[in-house]
């Protein structure tokens, strides 16, 4: 068991939990994940490191809740306990100096790009950061990206904080205006990243994306992550979840991303029927 | 005639072999229920009246454990069963299983001196008679431990290679500690093979057995990347490491149309069901899909699993393409009869040339082509060659590949100085040393794709070898892992 020693809500459906798990915590680099099953009916889950404490022996999960998995987890509080988290998995991010890099989160994945950028940080680059989000109050770790980075752009597609856009929008003024750009870092839903590799790919600007796949075992046992990258197939949970933008299949990913949407959605109604009665229970 | 059998060998020889009891093909082919029932106690006393108590058993060099089977035989004759249990146990911890799964008939059956002319006695079915006996009326005692040991050990895989070799290291008083990267034990056992072949519930009360072995163990835990295998040694202070993560990496064939939705390996297809549960979603959360029509690819235990599993979980039609003819598919005749008898469609000689997807990158059909035998290749299995023009589509909405796995290479690329083979497996001698110092491997991972009762094999030699080295590490006062 792995008891939850903190919860902060950082947006109105993301949530920041701080885990004890002291093995993972000792060996946690950027771009690691781990697989996450809440109990003995619970699916298995991959969410990104988004931090560690090998002092308390803690971790950082930051989790957005999409459906029946992330929406038990996110009701969830401090002093309760998960059945397993196990990692860290994946192959970490290659974190070298490439001069300036642009770091680019959209939506939770923010959360996930944190850990890389800082890791860019702390190895001497020059950290250009765009946050986007649909509108402001979902713009999450807002003060941690401005921490570590040199400068900060919040976009939001509505208007309602910082400049109206998508990122790409700001991603194309820094290509166009800042010398030197050595890489980009996106990480987001794939529509966004599949538009960034789009983007760089004229300015031959190197851009790493974070692939969300449908994992099971997070092991390579199963392939259920496989994608194609320059044609030949990879498993995301450990080729990855990392990939070059420009050699990703986007739109092959983003079908098989549905295979079990409509299942998806039997489990999160049931879910909710079941939220719905303890809360009826809790009333009497 | 002997104590135990009071029957002549001609009358012995006279009794047919006993036939199982089994749930009918139509109503298991809609459950998950165990198929076969195994022997009830008359069908036991029958069965073991057959054997012949012979001079020379060859039925036991047909073991790849020694199980002593006369000798468990003759205490079944006695009514001993958990006598006969323990007996059994003293070569092999793991019956139950074993009872159920080993394909005895390639193994101890075959080379029994009733199968050439006759039928071999039922040995597989008696030990499973005796194990399930034991299990039922709650007998079971942990074997006595005589000597406690210092040195630490670890068993990476909780297979049955691992539980093995942690199960009589610990006999011999060694502190073990299993890690698995899972979160359940079992390894194949538990993802791979199916409830209705291997009710879970066995598998944990086996594993049970090996907890009150004081075997502690870790799930969650992925060598490699929880703690890398010299961790192990230098701040774990282990001193002996088994590897035994078998071959649970999928292949794919490499045709067009693979990454549709709908195409499924056959790991991924299984672990959802077995280790999941999807078979019970939504009362589970993890969900699987399943068409009208599900094609399985392969002629191996995993695809015969995986094509029963489909049957089960409501395909109406559910086929098996497998390129070669009958002869020579891999898997059990056992497994290959329960399939057919329950509305499997074997469509043999067989290859599939392409996946062909519809408007929402679904699978919708596979097209195939028809397959002749030609000459014998390395494998000594004669090689299938397409016929020209005998291209077909079949429509299907659910296709599963189970045409092989490759180990998992989470280890080896972490671990300098272990070598391996082309296919990725780690290389051992016959006592299933690798080419670093203290580091032991066996089951898939050193041999591919093999079995159950081989893995365990290995996992008893390598506990010799295992104590055979620290013995002479202790000898010779070295420092640790040096
Ligand atoms: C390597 C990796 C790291 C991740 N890190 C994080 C993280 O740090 N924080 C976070 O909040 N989420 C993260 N995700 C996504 C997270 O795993 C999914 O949101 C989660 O599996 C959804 O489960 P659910 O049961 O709540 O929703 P479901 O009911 O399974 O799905 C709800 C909706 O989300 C879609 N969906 C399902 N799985 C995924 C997926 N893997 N990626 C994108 N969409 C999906 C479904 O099609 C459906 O429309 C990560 C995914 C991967 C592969
Ligand atoms: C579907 C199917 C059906 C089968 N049916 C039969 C049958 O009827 N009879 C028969 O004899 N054989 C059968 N086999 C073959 C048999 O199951 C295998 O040969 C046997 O299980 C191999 O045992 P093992 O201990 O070597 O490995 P496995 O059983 O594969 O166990 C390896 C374990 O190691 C764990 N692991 C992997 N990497 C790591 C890591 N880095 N850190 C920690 N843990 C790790 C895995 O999660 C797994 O639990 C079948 C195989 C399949 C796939
Ligand atoms: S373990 Fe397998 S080979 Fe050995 S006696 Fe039992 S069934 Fe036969
Ligand atoms: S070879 Fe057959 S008959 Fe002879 S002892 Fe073994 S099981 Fe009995
Ligand atoms: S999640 Fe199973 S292989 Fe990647």
């Amino acid at each position: 068991m792995f008891r939850i020693v903190r919860t902060d809500v950082l947006a109105p459906t993301v949530t920041r939990f701080e885990i004890e798990a002291p093995f993972i915590a000792r060996k946690r680099k950027a771009g690691n994940f781990v697989m996450v099953r809440l109990d003995n009916q619970g699916e298995r889950i991959p969410l990104t490191l988004a931090d560690s404490n090998p002092a308390s022996g803690t971790i950082t999960l930051i989790v957005q809740a999409v459906g029946k998995t992330t929406k038990q987890l996110c009701a969830m509080k401090a002093g309760d306990s998960i059945l397993d988290v196990v990692g860290p998995l994946g192959t970490p991010t290659p974190i070298a100096m490439h001069g300036t890099v642009v770091c680019v989160g959209g939506g939770v994945g923010t959360a996930e790009l944190y850990p890389i950028a800082r890791a860019l940080k702390e190895a001497g680059n020059t950290v250009l950061s765009i946050v986007g989000a649909r509108s402001h109050d979902l713009v999450i770790l807002e003060p941690e990206m401005k921490a570590i980075s040199d400068a900060l752009y919040v976009t939001t597609d509505d208007g309602s904080y910082g400049k109206k856009g998508f990122v790409t929008d700001q991603l194309k003024d820094l290509l166009d205006t800042v010398p030197g750009i050595g890489a980009v870092f996106a990480i987001g839903p794939l529509p966004m990243m599949k538009a960034v590799s789009t983007l760089t790919r004229p300015y031959n600007v190197h851009t790493l994306v974070s692939l969300n796949t449908i994992m099971v075992d997070g092991t390579g046992m199963c392939g259920g992550c496989r994608v194609t990258i320059n044609g030949a197939m990879k498993f995301a949970c450990v080729d990855g979840p990392e990939f070059d933008g420009h050699s990703v299949d986007f739109d092959e990913l983003m079908m098989r991303n549905r295979t079990y949407a409509d299942l998806e959605r039997v489990s999160d109604q049931k879910h909710a029927c079941r939220l719905a009665g303890t809360t009826q229970e809790s009333l009497r | 005639m002997t104590a135990s059998n009071p029957l002549k060998p001609s009358e012995r020889m006279k009794i047919p072999r006993q036939e199982p009891l089994e749930q009918d093909p139509q109503e298991r082919s809609t459950n998950f229920l165990e198929v076969s029932f195994g022997f009830d106690m008359d069908r036991t006393l029958v069965e073991a009246q057959r054997c012949l108590d012979c001079k020379t058993p060859y039925c036991i060099d047909g073991c790849p454990v020694g199980i002593d089977i006369p000798g468990f035989i003759r205490l079944v004759l006695e009514k001993d069963y958990v006598g006969a249990v323990r007996k059994i146990r003293e070569a092999n911890y793991l019956p139950a299983i074993c009872g159920r799964v080993c394909p005895q008939e390639t193994q101890c059956e075959e080379v029994c001196v009733l199968a050439k002319k006759l039928t071999p006695v039922a040995i597989g079915k008696l030990e499973r008679f005796v194990a399930d006996y034991e299990m039922r009326e709650k007998l079971f005692e942990a074997p006595v431990i005589k000597e406690h040991r210092d040195e630490k050990v670890a068993i990476v895989g909780s297979g049955p290679a691992g539980l093995t070799c942690a199960a009589e290291l610990a006999q011999k008083g060694y502190r073990v500690t299993i890690f698995e990267a899972l979160h359940a034990t079992g390894g194949v056992l538990r993802y791979g093979i199916p409830e209705f072949r291997l009710p879970k519930e066995i598998l944990d009360l086996e594993t049970e057995r090996i907890k009150a072995l004081r075997v502690e163990i870790y799930t969650n835990f992925v060598i490699g990347r929880t703690a890398t295998i010299d961790e192990l040694f230098d701040e774990w202070g282990f001193s002996a490491i088994f590897l035994a993560t078998g071959a649970g990496t999928p292949t794919f064939m490499g045709i067009p149309g693979e990454n549709l939705s709908g195409v499924y390996s056959a790991n991924e297809f299984l672990t959802r069901v077995n280790l999941m549960g999807a078979y019970r979603f939504p009362d589970t959360d993890t969900p699987i899909r399943i068409g009208k029509e599900v094609a399985v690819i392969g002629g191996g235990n995993t695809a015969m699993d995986a094509v029963r599993t489909a049957k089960r979980l409501g395909a109406e039609k559910a086929y098996l393409i497998y390129r070669r003819s009958r002869q020579e598919m891999p898997a059990r005749q056992e497994e290959i009869h329960h399939a057919e008898q329950e509305g499997i469609q074997l469509l043999l000689l067989t290859n599939p040339t392409r996946i062909i997807g519809d408007a929402h990158n679904w699978v919708s059909a596979i097209e195939c082509q028809r397959m002749e035998l030609g000459e014998p290749d390395e494998s000594g299995r004669r090689k299938p060659v397409p016929v020209k023009g005998s291209e077909f589509v079949l429509e299907v909405q659910t296709i599963v590949e189970a045409i092989g796995q490759k180990p998992n290479p989470i280890i080896q690329s972490t671990t300098p100085g272990l070598t391996t083979s082309k296919r990725g497996t780690v290389v051992t001698d016959e006592m299933q040393k690798t080419s670093r110092p203290g580091i032991f491997a066996g089951g898939d991972l050193a041999r591919g794709g093999a079995t159950v009762i081989l893995a365990m094999r290995d996992g008893k030699q390598a506990s010799v070898a295992i104590h055979t080295y620290l013995a002479d590490k202790r000898a010779a006062q070295l420092p640790s892992h040096l």
